[in-house]
C-alpha cells in the first residue's frame, strides 16, 4: 500500500491572539490515504476549521508534525507553502472567499494564473476553468459576478476554483452549509464523482445525512478526535437525486390530480 | 508567475475597481495639474518682468526728481522745478563714460490724425531715447539733435498708435495734431508690449522734449533722465559722477533728486516676482498635498478589501512577491496615467490662463518633474505600503482581516 497523503501526529493549535490563549486543537493524530473521502464533524467551536486550515497549509500548527505527501510542512518557507497549496491542495472556504466584482470564470482561473510549474496558455486556462464550472453545473453563469450568484452558486464556484489545478486533496469547510437539501445532494454528487476519479476529499459538515455520503467520519470534540469510523451503507448522490426527482414528479402529479 | 500574467492581473484589478481607480487617478491629476498651472503662472510672470527689465535698456541709470532720503517725491509750492533740461545738458556734457542719455517728459494728450481722435501718452524725449531704451525703430528714423534744438514739430509713434490711427496706411510722412499743432511722423517704433506696471508701452507718441516744453505742455521741469553707461562696470562711477554734478548744481540746497541704477530697480522687481513664485508654489504644494491625501484616503479605505484579496491570492498559491508586483504595477499604472493626464491638464490650464486672462505662463521642466515625482511617490507609497504589510501576513490572518 502506498504512503498516506496526509500524516499528522499529535498536532496542536493554540491561538495566542486574545487575552487568554485558546487551545483549539489538542493533539490530533491522523492518517489519510489516497482516495479517501472524509467528513469532519463536531459541535461549533470544536476546532474543525482550525484543523482544516492546518491541513490546507493556511495556518501553521503550534506543535506536532504534518507530512503532506511525505513532505514535512514545518520545513517549508512561505513561498514553498504557497506552491504546495497551489499544486497539491484545493481549498473551499467556509465563507467562499471569492474575489468581489470578478466573474465566476476569472475566479476559477485564478489558481492557474499562479501555477508555477506548468506552462499553459491563456486559452488553455480559460478552457480548463470552463470545464471545472461545467463540473459544478455553472457553465451558464461563467460571466456572472459573485454578487449576482446565489449562496449555493457561489459555493460551487469556490469548489470549481478548488478543483482547477487538479489537486491531490480537496479540503472543503462546510461546503453545504448554506445550501438547501437538493443543492447539497448535487454538491455531494460532484464530490463523489471527483472522489471516484481519485481525488482525496476532506470536508467539514454539521449534517449527519451529508456525512453519510462520505466514506469515513471523524468526530471532533474540544479539539480532539473522539470518534473515527468507516461509513456503513453510504448514500450515493445519484440514487438520492433520482429519488428526489421521483418524489417531485409524484408531488406534481398529485397536485395536477387535485387541481383537475 | 510570469510578468505578463501579473500585468494582466493588475489590469483586471484596476478594471474591476473602476471607481477607485478613477478617484485615485483624479487625486493625482488635480495635484499635478494644479502644481504645473500655478508654477507656470509664477514663472511666466517672473520671465515677463525680467524681459521688461531688460527692455528698459542696458546698463541703465535713471535720475528722478525727489529725494530718496526724504521719502520719495517732494512737491508743492515753490519746489516744483526739481529736474531741469539744464541738469540733463550738464550731465550729457560733463559726466564721462556715457553711451547715451535722454530726458523724458511724460504727459497724456488727445491726438488727432486721419480724422480720428486718440488719447495717448505724448512724451518729450531726446534723440538717444530709442537707443537708451533698447527700443529700435521698425520703420523710418528717430528725430535728430538738430530737430530737438530747433523745436521741430516732428514725432515718432508706437505700434499701438500706428495701428489705431493709421490702420491701413503707412503713417510715415503723415501728420498728426497735438494741441492742434501738426507734427510730422518720422518713424514707427518696434512693438515693446506691456511695461512692468502693466501699461501698454506702444501706446505712445515721442516728440522732441524741447518742443514738448515750449509748444505742448509748457512745463519747465522734466520727469526723468535716462542714462546708459558705456560699460557694466562703469555704472557705479557714472552714478556717483551724476550725483556729484547734480549736488554741485544745487549749491548746498538739499538734494531733490534720486539716481538709481537698473540693478537696484531690477532687484526690487525680481524680489516681487520671487515672492509671487513662492506664493504660487505654496498654493501648488497645498494642492499637491490635498491631492495626495485624496489618494491616500482612497487607498486606505480599500485596505480591508484589498487585504482579503491578498489573503485569497496567497491562499491559492500566490507568492508574496507576485502580489507586491501586482500592486506595484497597479500603483505605477495609475500614477503614470494620472500623471500624464495631470501634465496635459496643467499645460491646458496654463494655455487657458494665457488665452483668456492674458497672463503669461511658462511651464518649467522642474515643476513637471516635481509634480510627477511627488504624486508618483504618494501613489506608490499608499498603494504599495498596505499591500506590503498584507503580504507579510499569514494567509489565514489576511483572510480574517476586518
Ligand atoms: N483566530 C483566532 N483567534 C483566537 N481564537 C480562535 C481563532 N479562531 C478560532 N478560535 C477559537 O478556536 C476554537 C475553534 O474554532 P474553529 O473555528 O476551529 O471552530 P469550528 O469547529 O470550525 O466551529 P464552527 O462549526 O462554528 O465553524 C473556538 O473556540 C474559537 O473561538
Ligand atoms: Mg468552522
Amino acid at each position: 500500500m502506498s504512503s498516506p497523503v496526509v500524516q499528522i501526529r499529535d498536532i496542536h493549535k493554540i491561538y495566542e491572539s486574545g487575552e487568554v490563549p485558546v487551545h483549539a486543537v489538542r493533539g490530533v493524530s491522523l492518517e489519510i490515504q489516497r482516495g479517501e473521502f472524509i467528513a469532519l464533524m463536531g459541535a461549533s467551536g470544536s476546532g474543525k476549521s482550525t484543523l482544516m486550515n492546518m491541513l490546507g497549509c493556511l495556518d501553521r500548527q503550534t506543535r506536532g508534525t504534518y507530512l503532506l505527501d511525505g513532505i514535512d510542512i514545518d520545513k517549508l518557507d512561505r513561498n514553498e507553502l504557497a506552491d504546495l497549496r497551489n499544486q497539491k491542495l484545493g481549498f473551499v472556504f467556509q465563507g467562499f472567499n471569492l474575489l468581489a466584482r470578478t466573474t465566476a470564470l476569472e475566479n476559477v482561473e485564478l489558481p492557474m494564473l499562479y501555477g508555477r510549474h506548468r506552462r499553459v496558455t491563456a486559452s488553455q486556462i480559460r478552457e480548463r476553468a470552463m470545464y471545472c464550472l461545467e463540473i459544478v453545473g455553472l457553465a451558464n453563469r461563467a460571466d456572472h459576478m459573485p454578487n449576482q450568484l446565489s449562496g449555493g452558486q457561489q459555493q460551487r464556484v469556490a469548489i470549481a476554483r478548488g478543483l482547477v489545478n487538479e489537486p491531490q486533496v480537496l479540503l472543503a469547510d462546510e461546503p453545504t452549509g448554506n445550501l438547501d437539501s437538493k443543492t447539497s445532494v448535487e454538491v455531494m454528487g460532484v464530490f463523489q464523482k471527483l472522489n471516484d476519479q481519485g481525488i482525496t476529499i476532506v470536508m467539514v459538515t454539521h449534517e449527519l445525512d451529508i456525512a453519510h455520503y462520505c466514506k469515513r467520519n471523524l468526530i471532533l470534540r474540544d479539539g480532539v478526535v473522539v470518534r473515527d469510523e468507516a461509513v456503513q451503507n453510504r448514500s450515493i448522490a445519484a440514487h438520492e437525486m433520482a429519488k428526489l426527482k421521483e418524489a417531485e414528479t409524484a408531488a406534481k402529479l398529485l397536485a395536477g390530480a387535485t387541481a383537475a | 508567475m510570469r510578468f505578463t500574467t501579473t500585468f494582466l492581473v493588475a489590469l483586471r484589478a484596476l478594471r474591476r475597481n473602476t471607481m477607485r481607480s478613477i478617484l485615485t487617478a483624479l487625486g493625482i491629476i488635480i495635484g499635478i495639474g494644479a502644481v504645473i498651472t500655478t508654477v507656470a503662472m509664477g514663472t511666466g510672470a517672473k520671465v515677463q518682468v525680467e524681459a521688461q527689465i531688460a527692455s528698459l535698456g542696458q546698463n541703465l541709470i535713471t535720475v528722478m526728481p525727489g529725494s530718496s532720503s526724504s521719502g520719495g517725491m517732494r512737491g508743492g509750492f515753490g519746489s516744483s522745478a526739481t529736474l531741469t533740461p539744464e541738469d540733463y545738458e550738464a550731465i550729457a556734457a560733463e559726466v564721462p563714460n556715457i553711451d547715451g542719455i535722454s530726458p523724458e517728459i511724460r504727459d497724456r494728450n488727445q491726438i488727432l490724425a486721419n480724422g480720428l481722435n486718440w488719447n495717448t501718452n505724448v512724451n518729450g524725449v531726446g534723440p538717444d531715447y530709442p537707443y537708451v531704451r533698447n527700443w529700435p525703430m521698425a520703420a523710418g528714423a528717430m528725430f535728430t539733435d538738430q530737430e530737438v534744438k530747433s523745436l521741430a514739430k516732428v514725432c515718432v509713434i508706437g505700434k499701438t498708435v500706428a495701428d489705431q490711427v493709421f490702420p491701413n496706411e503707412d503713417p510715415i510722412g503723415q501728420t498728426l495734431r497735438i494741441r492742434n499743432l501738426p507734427f510730422r511722423i518720422l518713424g514707427v517704433l518696434t512693438p515693446k508690449g506691456f511695461s512692468v506696471f502693466g501699461s501698454d508701452e506702444d501706446d505712445v507718441v515721442l516728440i522732441p522734449y524741447t518742443s514738448h516744453m515750449r509748444r505742448v505742455s509748457r512745463r519747465t521741469s522734466i520727469s526723468m533722465i535716462r542714462i546708459q553707461a558705456s560699460d557694466a562696470d562703469k555704472i557705479a562711477e557714472v552714478k556717483l559722477s551724476t550725483e556729484d554734478l547734480l549736488t554741485q548744481r544745487r549749491r548746498g540746497r538739499e538734494p531733490d533728486f534720486t539716481v538709481r541704477t537698473q540693478e537696484e530697480l531690477s532687484t526690487t522687481f525680481t524680489a516681487t516676482a520671487r515672492t509671487m513664485t513662492v506664493l504660487l508654489g505654496g498654493i501648488a504644494l497645498v494642492s499637491l498635498i490635498v491631492g495626495g491625501i485624496g489618494v491616500m484616503n482612497i487607498m486606505l479605505v480599500s485596505v480591508t478589501e484589498r487585504t482579503r484579496e491578498i489573503g485569497i491570492r496567497i491562499a491559492i498559491g500566490a507568492h508574496g512577491n507576485d502580489v507586491l508586483l501586482q500592486f506595484l504595477i497597479e500603483a505605477i499604472l495609475l500614477s503614470v496615467l494620472g500623471g500624464g493626464l495631470g501634465i496635459l491638464c496643467g499645460y491646458g490650464a496654463s494655455e487657458i490662463v494665457t488665452y483668456y486672462f492674458g497672463l503669461p505662463t511658462l511651464v518649467p521642466m522642474w515643476s513637471v518633474l516635481l509634480a510627477v515625482g511627488v504624486s508618483t511617490v504618494i501613489g506608490i507609497f499608499f498603494g504599495f505600503f498596505p499591500a506590503y504589510k498584507a503580504a507579510q501576513l499569514d494567509p489565514i490572518d489576511a483572510l480574517r482581516h476586518e
